[in-house]
């Protein structure tokens, strides 16, 4: 065990806490704070493993944006402050995602640990190298996402001015025709 | 130096712990949440790998910036998404079928 699998083990296991805590909670803000917590401390591991960079922006686009996205949504859908057991399915459905979910850590635990967890990380990451190549190799794919996230801006804006089924069109519009004759 | 079968096991218990979210969640924004939950850790398991692995491209390194994005352009459309529901049905619970 050396100092960087110590601190690895101790951000991990928060990491891993608050995500479990995140999808157990029966309040549905403190869902979203434990997200908070959650992808914070995994910007700490991202810092462990040498991605510098990564760490920043999972900090600043995460925690920072994605995460008021997530509190406005649930302060738009009027989300309950106190308990909300409703928000959660029936424990049959509960016992079956259980299930699954312990199936696809198993599955994906037999598959990557074998394989690839003999390995030992050494190298440092290189904050110039990584830009040099995010504009020169990955230059286009990069280009392309500005692309994406001004559609998804866009169609953010579109669905949300959806205009709204509207109730009854024949009895208003032949009241309206009555008004006016 | 760390060994890799830590960061892997976080991969593997965060993919898990989403995956329960999606199915056992009502709400529509904690279903998100799980979905947030998987996609960070194939972000985790890209930034892992490109820890060990020479790259030329660096591509575990850029490859999570890419898929951060995304991801917010995939909140974006999502909250609109559940707010157009929200409007449509006074409710945001996947489990009841529409009007």
């Amino acid at each position: 065990m050396t100092t960087l699998d110590i601190l690895f083990g101790a951000v991990g296991l928060i990491t891993a806490a608050s995500a479990i805590l995140a999808v157990t909670t029966n309040q549905l803000v403190h869902a979203a704070l434990w997200l908070v917590v959650t992808l914070g401390t995994l910007a700490g591991c991202y810092l462990v493993l040498g991605a510098e960079l990564v760490a920043l922006v999972q900090l600043l686009v995460y925690v920072g944006a994605v995460i008021v996205l997530v509190l406005f949504a649930l302060m738009l859908t009027r989300a309950p402050v106190g308990r909300s057991p409703e928000s959660t399915s029936s424990p049959v459905q509960r016992v079956a995602g259980a299930v699954i979910g312990a199936g696809t850590t198993i599955l994906f635990a037999a598959v990557l640990l074998p394989a690839l967890g003999g390995a030992i990380q050494t190298r440092t990451a290189d904050t110039k190298g990584i830009a040099t190549q995010l504009f020169g190799s990955w230059v286009w794919p990069f280009e392309l996402l500005s692309v994406l996230l001004l559609v998804a801006l866009i169609a953010a804006l579109a669905v949300s001015r959806m205009p709204k089924k509207l109730p009854e069109p024949t009895v208003s519009s032949t009241m309206a025709e009555g008004e006016s004759a | 130096m760390i060994h890799l079968w830590l960061p892997l096991l976080l991969v593997c218990v965060l993919a898990g712990t989403g995956t329960y979210g999606v199915i056992a969640r009502r709400n529509a924004v904690l279903v998100l949440i799980g979905v947030e939950l998987i996609l960070n850790s194939a972000n985790l398991l890209f930034v892992t790998m490109g820890s060990v692995l020479d790259d030329k491209l660096h591509s575990g390194n850029v490859l999570p910036l890419f898929l951060i994005t995304i991801a917010a352009a995939e909140m974006g459309v999502a909250l609109a998404v559940i707010l157009a529901l929200f409007r449509d049905r006074g409710h945001i619970d996947l489990s009841e079928p529409g009007s």
